[in-house]
């Protein structure tokens, strides 16, 4: 693993730890004020900023940092968290998230925002009022970027809280070159004396002493005079002191840094010694002669194992030692010699709590990290099983008339499991819609800043799971509905205080699963759709004749038609060239469905259906001029057995069929695929009216219905190639390939686009 | 024999660098994603030194370090706190929960290198 895959990772990371830090802040918003929920934002914010750290992301790091101070604040009670406190930090969460991406990406943030936030940020931890809670102005009336005066940088910004945070440096590069330590190099005389708590805190005397041997040429005393008789001697206790004589070029503090871990836990002295005295000088004024430090008496046995108490001649030995190198370390050895069985009884009981500890951490939910592809692979075969297994069924029920057999009875075993198989197979892709819908909450804040609404989201069924890939594609469509919901649903905190509602707008996400579909319910307690409006932007874009009879359903659903827009003027939102028809059809793409209902003064409804996989498909089996061709049952609205008098002629090739008193063109789907030379007669077949991209309806024409199923999609691009007017293919039962309709591409061909047929569709056949 | 380090870290980040950092200058490595989990993995990793994080769920490095200290059989063993909090109090905190040294963030591996050495044979 090298950096850059790390730094992957720590993007990664960035992103679960900003969904922890929203949804902690929007759970602190609805009122929790569990102190678990305080840490975890806190957590979230620190981990960014400690791993940005390593990477070196100034940026990050200075706003994290100063986000991190604030949090701290309410952390410890200093900071009461307000719904003004959160905007703040729900803010800032969003320009931690813009920083990380900017990090990740490239490109650049908006610095004049990042640095308002790192200025309120720091009022709000002086303890100064948060901002007004008043609705915010429209963003529009602020300057833009471009015009606005250039920030400050934001590590600029930040330095007047960095008071207090001094990161203590410490290298040892200056070190080393012990040899060179020569006479005329300053003395110092250290005294050192550890007291007990050093050992227990790990310390080792040897090793600190053996660090400073590092700094320059030294002799080492070890006083004993302490050491009490061996019947009185605590094992634990600290006995020894060392007296050592150093000539470095380092200087005083290098020695005390060798110190560094032990300052609190030991008496120690550092004088310097004048300079013009030899080493003669010194070594006199010990009381006893000094002994050379013997490095390689500490590299012999490091960390001796802890084996079975000392012989006592060997303690007696220890106390008879002359090296101060091999005294210490057999004091901190038997000191963990002695305790050892003392406290087994102790040790058993933490075991035994430790390991409950652990069952109830496995029962707590562990995860694995799985490449997507794995699971792709493991879908496809458990696709071609469920396929094979069909087909073996087949050839069964073919073979074995009576149809009472053993072999029968296990077939529908294995049918069964091969089901259970596939289900779970597919939940392994299954995600909770959670991460999308907490993208959300942030666009419905940025919107309402933008048009000075006051919005509130609230979100139900998150944990709803639905495949990975609907998941991703659903975000945008959803964007842009709540966009919509906000911008036009919703009305003006006065226009709503005048129509005897609050203020504040509601928009409400909700996602449950269905009948094997996941619906997400996007709801606003606004107007609701202006119908005469609607009706009239209609009629002026010729969508509909304007003595046209809508019912309103019908011109509800009007607001999906292409290039639909009743925003009188072109917002800061709107605008983009993206209309509900874009949101239609992207929710199609997914096999989905999508309605609205309205009620005038009290809101909308949208409700969106879609598959909880893309990896099988329900579909109508049908007959095509000797073709089995699957049409999606998304894509159908009903089916009918057309009568001969319902049918029209139009023009020289064109038909169209009445349905309850409207025209609905006829779309012979064996011609359009040139399955066919010439129109089939559609009093011989079925007609399947289906709800084509424009919104419009088109029936298509087929010779017979074979029946309805469930159908594993094979990709015609990844086996085949890409062949106009079939969006992919299905192994049958039977064993035959059975092709998947693209419905929209028929369509879109029938109006007089016509499929790229060089392909020759025989041979994918 | 190489040295074993055991770190604790909530951070899948910070993991993989003390993993990379460690591996490379010879040791060998056991990682824990928190005091909990790390107070578990203790007896069946059995360390030399300890590399443990402050800030993390479920228990906190001080926590951690206490549980360690606790731990008859290993409450001698160096515990290096690893850690943006560079305080006095913080750092304070951590000794009297019976830390044996600490390494400031942002993460550097020498620093990390240097500091383990320190405080092993």
């Amino acid at each position: 693993m090298d950096m850059n895959e790390i730094k992957e990772i720590f993007f990664q990371e960035c992103e679960e730890q900003l969904a922890e830090l929203e949804s902690g802040l929007l759970r602190l918003n609805d009122g929790d004020r569990d102190p678990e929920t305080v840490n975890a934002v806190f957590r979230a914010v620190h981990s960014i900023k400690g791993g940005a750290g390593a990477f070196a992301l100034d940026d990050l790091v200075s706003f994290a940092h100063v986000f991190e101070t604030t949090l701290d604040c309410v952390r410890s009670n200093k900071l009461e968290p307000t719904q003004d406190v959160l905007k703040v930090m729900l803010k800032s969460a969003d320009v931690l998230a813009d920083l990380t991406n900017v990090a990740r990406d490239g490109g650049s943030v908006d610095q004049a925002r990042s640095a308002q936030l790192i200025r309120e940020l720091e009022a709000l931890a002086k303890g100064e009022a948060p901002p007004a809670a008043e609705a915010p102005a429209p963003k529009a009336a602020a300057p833009k970027a471009a015009s606005a005066p250039k920030p400050a940088p934001v590590a600029a910004a930040a330095a007047p809280n960095d008071e207090g945070f001094v990161p203590v440096a410490f290298s040892f590069d200056d070190f080393g070159g012990e040899e060179e330590a020569m006479i005329e190099h300053p003395a110092y005389e250290v005294v050192f004396k550890p007291k007990s708590e050093l050992y227990t805190k790990g310390n080792e005397a040897t090793l600190l002493l053996r660090d400073l041997s590092r700094l320059g040429e030294m002799s080492i005393h070890c006083n004993m005079d302490s050491l009490p008789p061996l019947d009185q001697m605590d094992p634990e206790a600290a006995y020894f002191s060392w007296k050592v004589s150093i000539r470095t070029d380092k200087g005083e503090d290098a020695i005390r840094s060798v110190f560094e871990f032990a300052e609190w836990d030991c008496e120690l002295d550092v004088i310097a010694a004048d300079a013009g005295e030899g080493a003669d000088g010194e070594t006199e004024e010990l009381p006893m002669q000094p002994v050379p430090f013997d490095l390689s008496a500490l590299d012999e046995e490091p960390h001796a194992p802890l084996g079975v108490v000392e012989e006592e001649e060997q303690i007696a030995a220890a106390q008879e030692a002359v090296t101060a190198a091999q005294t210490a370390s057999n004091v901190v050895q038997m000191a963990a010699n002695t305790s050892r069985a003392a406290a087994a009884e102790k040790g058993a009981a933490a075991a035994a709590a430790a390991q409950n500890n652990a069952q109830q951490a496995s029962a707590a939910g562990q995860t694995i990290r799985v490449d997507l592809d794995r699971v792709d692979r493991l879908i496809n075969l458990v696709g071609e099983l469920v396929i094979n297994q069909a087909m073996l069924s087949q050839s069964v029920i073919e073979n074995d008339s009576n149809g009472v057999s053993s072999i029968n009875m296990g077939l529908e075993e294995l049918q069964q499991l091969t089901r259970e198989i596939q289900d779970s197979v597919m939940a392994i892709r299954a995600q909770p819609v959670k991460p999308v819908f907490q993208r959300m909450a942030r666009t419905v804040r940025e919107i309402a800043d933008i048009t000075g609404k006051s919005v509130r989201l609230v979100t139900e069924g998150e944990n709803t799971e639905v495949d990975k890939t609907v998941i991703d594609k659903l975000a945008e469509p959803l964007t842009h509905m709540i966009r919509n919901a906000v911008d036009h649903g919703l009305e003006m905190p006065e226009k709503r205080l005048a129509a005897g509602k609050s203020a504040e707008g509601t928009v409400k996400l909700t996602a449950k699963h269905r009948s094997g579909r996941i619906v997400i319910e996007l709801s606003d307690d606004g107007a609701g759709i202006n119908r005469e409006k609607v009706r009239q932007k209609a009629i002026d874009n010729d969508l509909i004749a304007a003595d046209a009879n809508l019912s309103d359903e019908e011109i509800d659903n009007l607001i999906f038609h292409a290039g639909f827009s009743t925003a009188d003027k072109v917002s800061d939102l709107s605008g983009r060239g993206v209309g509900m028809d874009v949101v239609k059809r992207s929710i199609q793409a997914l096999g989905g469905r999508i309605n609205i209902s309205s009620k005038p003064g009290q809101g909308s409804v949208f409700t969106m259906s879609l598959p909880l996989t893309l990896a099988v498909l329900d579909g109508m089996v049908v007959t095509v001029a000797g073709q089995t061709l699957v049409v999606p049952l998304t894509a159908i609205v009903e089916t009918l057995q057309p009568d001969a008098a319902a049918i029209h002629s139009f023009g020289a090739t064109q038909r169209l069929i009445s349905i309850r008193n409207s025209f609905c063109p006829l779309v012979d789907v064996g011609r359009i695929l040139n399955f066919r030379a010439t129109q089939a007669n559609p009093v011989e077949g079925v007609a399947l009216l289906v709800e084509s991209e424009g919104g419009g309806q088109r029936a298509l024409m087929v010779d017979a219905i074979q029946g309805q199923r469930q159908v594993v999609i094979k990709s015609l691009e990844a086996n085949y190639t890409h062949v106009p007017g079939i969006a992919a293919a299905t192994i049958l039962g039977d064993g035959r390939v059975a092709l998947i309709l693209d419905v929209d591409a028929v369509v879109a061909a029938s109006r007089g686009q016509p499929l790229n047929l060089e392909t020759s569709l025989a041979a994918a056949g | 024999m190489k040295k074993k380090v055991l770190t604790v870290d909530d951070s899948r980040t910070i993991r993989n660098m003390l993993l990379v950092t460690l591996n490379n200058a010879g040791f060998e490595t056991i990682q824990a994603e928190d005091g909990v989990e790390g107070l578990e993995v203790l007896e069946d990793a059995n360390p030399d030194v300890i590399v443990t994080d402050i800030n993390m769920p479920r228990l906190d490095g001080f926590g951690f370090i206490e549980g360690v200290r606790k731990n008859e059989k290993y409450r001698a063993i160096p515990i290096l706190v690893l850690t943006t909090e560079s305080d006095a109090e913080k750092k304070n905190r951590a000794r009297q929960a019976g830390a044996t040294g600490w390494i400031v963030k942002p993460f550097d591996p020498t620093k990390l290198i240097d500091a383990i050495e320190r405080v092993t044979a």
